[in-house]
């Protein structure tokens, strides 16, 4: 029976209740519910730490011997011979220990480091090539040969969302390209919502456009366009049954129904007019240096408190392999105070407990020169940071040897960062599987071992 | 006595040395200084260092200001805080020299007075003859390095991508009956060697939607549709390849087939990153690719032309503008304009260059090998700059406008022939722009005298500050109007001028720069070259007075390149059939993905040759095959074998593209403007900066010209195309990405553009055509989908358009606003729906 039209008895009934159309709509809500079901929360494989994810993408490469992993003898045998191409370039920054922990961090981050004892530095991080393309790829998604589902897409499909009216993976201005956000082959449900666009320079950072375009329609009471969108969905059930399989039309109901729904919600949830002045001053809003970044963490807060269950949150230009110590200043400038604010706002609301707040590139940069103020890319030794979420703080997780150029102790794959991530949200990375093409795909491949040292 | 006699001459022998610097002189700073060179530094420069700069700039100083030491060579090359203080070669990207001369407010040195002007003329003497400096830092002069490569190439060439393609013998199928060319063939080859049945033919409306999207970008006229459908009926092969006939000999092929290339080449009208200045003349490539597709022009001419084609023999003038006007391939990249040190601006721009060309034309990332010897792929640092050289020994002409942020800009070329020259103004508005530059540069005057007047005084605080924004305000200005009336004749008609490339007077070999930095060259130059790895047999050596790009083009051409004519014809696979033969479409390296059918993808490329290069006849070829007839019906069994679809046992189905998205939707709504406009809305913006001088919402405004004449400025790709997975307009991008997010939908929903043509729609069924009731459903339905409505759909049309008017009766609105905004929500719930968007 075509999904379009009514059987007589279906018109029978329409007729006598005198809303020939209902018996229409109603089956096309029957779709919508199947759909809806997709992003129904699901129960994870076993006790999560974490309910939601902030990752703080930082897309180029930034260096961890001037950030987070403190090498005293790269400062000591500065301009001595290296390994590497070159000689040893010493960080023109200082560390100092911070908290009670005494977590090193350098003075690149004033403001995160009085957060040293929420940290959970890992010092051990390895991926498999120095090239960008490839290294972000698998920081994403597990894989930098094949299209695979990105982790957001990942735990998306393994816990659905708190919040069917928003999107539950939501990645803030990011940078060209869907690798960092696709769904491959997972419904097309799961894949990130981008939202805003990578500010492309200081001016566009500034300005202060919607976030989300085309959130309501100037014609259209909502009632009005649900009868339109039933229709629309009509036809597209209808092209589904003739096709038999297309997960793509599936994907394309799915998006046109949470569209229908993120109308109510969106506006509401991405407008900060509402916060209290001291709030927009902890991110540093209206500041020109950390205004864009503080916009975007004071939005991922809003939105993890609304129930998206992975937020991604964008900044580019890490690649410093020319103007090292002014690049660095610059961008930790404007990322220091926003992160750390929002730590202290999700702390402030107990939100911290069970959002996991990541922050990592995807490689580090060597610890010999590239000229005398730049680095170039190191594949097999950096670090990147995890708070909240069941994560130990104050601890500061393997390492790399001397000078920062070799994860050496409690290395961490790629493949072991994103196990760890999903242990942490409930999940069993051996068992969160989609079969596809007649096998179990998995987010580890046939790799992957939970770091258990860093769980609280 | 022979001292003094030096010394005397030296005035002299400098003047003709600096006058004779030449670029290649300029890339080599490494060159060792003559006497005299060190002798002028030690009576002129030294001096005035020591007296006016050691004070504050020195490892003998308190505390170094800016961290900036001119004691030493490499210190003052590195600079301070601010940036390279001394670029050797360049007086105008050294900061010294800005300084001194008190050119930007911000940076006025020595602080309290400033130099004699003949002291200044010195210092940029010194500089454009490479700044020759003995003094050594304390950790002694470098070591000279060496480069050696650490490559097999021999070994190399085994990859299936650097052997020449092989005529293999052309299968015989079992079932002889379903091919109809070579191309089935092996494609049914690979069907019976996995137990694959090919899927049974489409139906002739299904097919001619395929063919027409594929071929002009827009869906077929209803009409003709059923023309084609009786046609097929008497004989589908002669129906086929008379509807190929006509597509390709339709202008809309051309922008179909065009925009395919302009992804490759990586087309905007703007330079983006930072800076982000317009390219107004960019649209006269893009305009040359659409003529060059629908002229049938064969492709190794089109790629000559790009390369090489100011270096052409030509017939008449406008041959000779068109040939120029195709090497704005090379100059349209991202450029980093305000890069400071001139020289790493010129490798960048250069390294674009051979990434785009190499990635395009080659399918290889040679520009990996631009730091080290290439990781995966048989490619040594002394092949990149052996391409490298080819491209230094050219110069880039993209235009721009100077000011404080961008210090790049260049000559454009002069074409001695153009049918149109758009955004000409009128002469008073030519002279208000003259006006505007003769007060500017009073205007810059006086604040600079005011602020001298200050700085003698030596007051300090806000008002010095606010002097400061007031200058480099003013000075901006200026850059660009200056630039702008660098456009202009005398009469306001706007000069006909292009991007493109010349060769500079010498060409020069590159030298190898370690780890790919500027400042750290190998005592190696690479002779100017191609890829070691694709020998063709047929290389011309490297001319002496030309850059070596039309070889290059040769090089790239020669039907023994293995690559070129292999990485077209799978593009052209892609293009018709969803995914290319290759699915790396842009990485034929070992990185890259093997072919699914290698035998067809070499027969492809051959024929390619074969066919005198010709994309017609090509593309006539493949859409004749049975293969591209093949229905997308779906299959468990099958599917279960090749979920993919690698093998072909059915067509793909295929989203469109935003373009013909966006042109169909234009298409059906009657509202489609096939009309070519001329230039485009950047060239109408002019000389500028996209967010500064020119706000960003110029180009949002929609037209309803096709989807290939808006305007793509880098960083504000209209939104019609960016939200529907649009190419990169910064890099080769071979293949689309295919998202499915809710913001496509709510764009369908409620954008202006959707509702517009939703309008446009119903009004011109209502109106023009006169259409009511189920005869109008009809011919919509035939508009959007290429075919007459289901009977469920008739039903559930009607349904709609009651149940919308039953809702609607409970709100404000008059019957008749209900009414039409009922059938425009129908005819935009057909545009929005899925089978509007999929081929089958």
């Amino acid at each position: 029976m075509s999904p379009l039209i009514l059987s007589r008895r279906q018109t029978l009934q329409a007729a006598s209740s005198g809303f020939a159309y209902l018996a229409f709509s109603a089956l096309s809500t029957l779709a919508a519910e199947k759909s809806a079901n997709r992003l129904a929360p699901a129960p994870p494989h076993f006790t999560p730490r974490a309910k939601r994810i902030i990752f703080l993408a930082m897309q180029g490469g930034p260096s961890h011997v001037d950030t987070f992993d403190y090498k005293p003898l790269l400062g000591r045998d500065n301009g001595k011979p290296s390994k590497g191409f070159a000689n040893l370039l010493g960080s023109p920054f200082e560390f100092s220990h911070h908290g009670e922990s005494g977590l090193p961090i350098s003075s690149l981050f004033p403001k995160l480091a009085g957060h040293a004892d929420d940290l959970c530095l890992i010092n051990g991080m390895h991926t498999d090539l120095p090239n960008h393309p490839q290294a972000t790829t698998q920081m994403h998604t597990g894989n930098f040969q094949f299209v695979r589902p990105s982790l957001g897409a990942w735990t998306l499909y393994g816990l659905g969302t708190e919040n069917d009216s928003l999107p539950g993976f939501i990645t803030l201005s990011p940078p060209n390209g869907a690798q960092s956000y696709g769904s491959a082959f997972l419904p097309a449900i799961y894949q990130g919502t981008p939202i805003g666009k990578q500010a492309r320079n200081r001016f566009a950072a500034e300005s202060n456009e919607g976030p989300i375009s085309n959130i309501a329609n100037p014609k259209l009471s909502p009632e009005l366009q649900r009868v339109q969108l039933d229709f629309i969905k009509g036809l597209n059930q209808e092209k589904l049954v003739r096709d038999q399989y297309q997960p793509e039309v599936e994907g394309i109901i799915e998006s046109f129904e949470l569209a229908f729904r993120m109308q109510g919600e969106v506006p509401e949830v991405l407008d900060i007019s509402d916060e209290p002045q001291s709030i927009l001053d902890l991110y540093g809003i209206n500041n020109a240096t950390t205004g864009a970044f503080a916009r975007q963490c004071l939005s991922a807060r809003r939105l993890a408190e609304a129930g998206v269950r992975f937020i991604q949150v964008n900044h580019g230009n890490w690649d410093h392999h020319r103007n090292l110590k002014a690049g660095l200043e610059q961008n930790c400038a404007e990322i220091d105070q926003p992160i750390a604010a929002l730590l202290e706002d999700l702390k402030q609301r107990d939100m911290l407990k069970d959002t996991l707040v990541m922050w990592a590139g995807e490689f580090g940069r060597t610890p010999h020169g590239q000229s005398t103020n730049g680095r170039d890319h190191n594949n097999k030794g950096y670090s990147m940071w995890m708070a909240g979420g069941g994560v130990r703080g104050g601890l500061r997780y393997g390492s790399t040897d001397d000078y920062g150029y070799l994860a050496v102790e409690d290395r961490m794959h790629i493949h072991d960062w994103h196990a760890t991530i999903l242990h942490l949200m409930g999940l069993d990375h051996e068992k969160l599987t989609y079969r596809y093409a007649g096998r179990d795909f998995r987010l580890t491949d046939v790799h992957g071992v939970v770091a258990k040292g860093i769980l609280a | 006595m022979k001292q003094s006699l030096l010394l005397t001459a030296l005035p002299f022998a400098l003047n003709v040395f600096a006058a004779s610097s030449t670029l290649s002189q300029e890339m080599s700073d490494a060159a060792k200084p003559t006497e005299e060179q060190i002798a002028f530094f030690e009576k002129k420069i030294r001096p005035v260092l020591v007296k006016h700069c050691y004070e504050c700039h020195s490892s003998g100083a308190d505390t170094i200001k800016g961290g900036l030491a001119l004691d030493t060579r490499d210190a003052s090359r590195r600079g301070g805080e601010s940036g390279a203080a001394v670029v050797p070669f360049d007086p105008d990207g050294s900061l010294l020299l800005a300084a001194v001369s008190y050119d930007d407010a911000n940076l006025e040195m020595p602080p309290k007075y400033r130099l004699e002007p003949a002291l200044i003329a010195d210092l940029r003497t010194w500089i454009g003859m490479g700044a020759p400096d003995p003094r050594e830092s304390a950790a002694g002069p470098k070591a000279p390095q060496h480069y050696s490569n650490t490559i097999d190439i021999e070994k190399g060439r085994e990859h299936w991508a650097y052997l020449a393609p092989r005529a293999s013998a052309i299968p015989t199928p079992k079932n002889a009956e379903w091919g109809r060319n070579a191309i089935d063939a092996f494609l049914a080859a690979g069907h019976e060697e996995h137990a694959l049945t090919p899927a049974p033919d489409a139906d002739p409306r299904t097919f001619l939607r395929r063919l027409s999207f594929d071929l002009t970008g827009l869906p077929p006229d209803p009409a003709a549709v059923e023309t084609f459908v009786k046609a097929w009926e008497e004989n589908p092969d002669s129906a086929i390849a008379s509807a190929v006939s006509d597509y390709l000999s339709s202008e809309r092929f051309g922008e179909r087939w065009g925009r395919h290339w302009l992804d490759i080449a990586r087309y905007a009208e703007s330079s983006g990153m930072e800076v982000n200045a317009t390219y107004p003349d960019a649209w006269r490539y893009r305009d040359y690719v659409i003529d060059s597709f629908n002229a049938g022009k064969p492709l190794d001419r089109f790629i000559t032309e790009q390369l090489a084609g100011d270096l052409l023999p030509f017939e008449n003038e406008k041959e000779r503008s068109e040939q120029l006007v195709a090497t704005g391939f090379l100059a349209l990249g991202t450029k980093n304009l305000n890069e400071q040190n001139s020289r790493q601006f010129r490798f960048d721009l250069v390294d674009e260059q051979i990434d785009t060309t190499t990635q395009a034309l080659l399918g290889t990332t040679v520009s990996c090998a631009r730091c080290h010897d290439h990781k995966f792929d048989p490619i040594p640092m002394s092949d990149y700059y052996a391409m490298a050289g080819i491209f230094l020994s050219s110069e880039t002409l993209y235009g721009t406008a100077n000011g404080l942020q961008s210090r790049r800009a260049t000559d454009l070329v002069e074409l001695p022939f153009v049918d149109h020259t758009p955004g000409s103004i009128p002469l008073a508005d030519l002279l208000d722009l003259e006006f505007r530059r003769v007060n500017l540069e009073d205007r810059l005057e006086a604040l600079l005298a005011e602020q001298a007047e200050e700085r003698r005084a030596n007051r300090n605080g806000e008002e010095v500050q606010n002097a400061v924004v007031r200058i480099l305000a003013t000075r901006n200005q200026l850059g660009v109007v200056e630039g702008q009336l660098h456009t202009y004749d005398d009469s306001g008609t706007r000069r006909a001028l292009a991007m493109g490339m010349r060769d500079r007077e010498e060409p020069f070999d590159s030298q190898i720069l370690i780890r790919g930095e500027e400042d750290n060259p190998t005592e190696e130059r690479a002779p100017r070259g191609f890829l070691q790895v694709i020998k063709t047999g047929d290389e011309k050596p490297m001319p002496a007075h030309q850059s070596g790009r039309l070889e290059l083009a040769a090089w790239m051409t020669s039907p023994e390149n293995p690559l070129t004519a292999r990485v077209y014809a799978n593009r052209v696979w892609l293009w018709l059939f969803g995914e290319g033969l290759v699915s790396s479409v842009d990485n034929f390296g070992t990185t890259g993905e093997a072919a699914s059918h290698p035998e067809l993808l070499d027969y492809l490329a051959l024929r390619l040759i074969e066919l005198d290069w010709s994309v017609k006849d090509l593309i006539r070829e493949i859409t004749s095959s049975r293969a591209y007839r093949m229905s997308s019906d779906y299959d468990a069994d099958l599917f279960a074998k090749d979920p993919e679809n690698r093998l072909l046992w059915r067509a793909n189905k295929r989203r469109l593209d935003a373009e013909s998205l966006r042109d169909a939707t234009l298409a059906v709504s009657g509202q489609i403007d096939l009309e070519r406009p001329v230039g485009s809305e950047v060239a109408a913006a002019g000389v500028g900066f996209i967010g500064r001088t020119i706000p960003e919402a110029t180009f949002e405004k929609d037209s309803a010209h096709r989807s290939i004449f808006l305007p793509i400025v880098r960083g504000t790709v209209p939104e019609s195309l960016a939200l529907f997975d649009f190419a990169d307009p910064s890099l080769t991008s071979g293949k689309r990405e295919i998202t499915t997010v809710p913001s496509q939908a709510l764009y369908l929903m409620n954008s202006d553009f959707a509702l517009e043509a939703a309008e446009a729609m119903a009004r011109n069924l209502l109106q023009e055509e006169g259409l009511r009731g189920a005869a109008l459903a009809k011919e919509a339905f035939y508009r959007s989908y290429s075919r007459p409505p289901t009977e469920a759909e008739t039903v559930a049309t009607q349904q709609y358009v009651e149940r919308f008017l039953e809702a609607a009766a409970g709100e404000n609105i008059s019957a008749d606003q209900a009414r039409l905004l009922a059938l425009t929500t129908f005819c935009q719930s057909l545009i929005a729906s899925a089978e509007f968007r999929y081929l089958n």
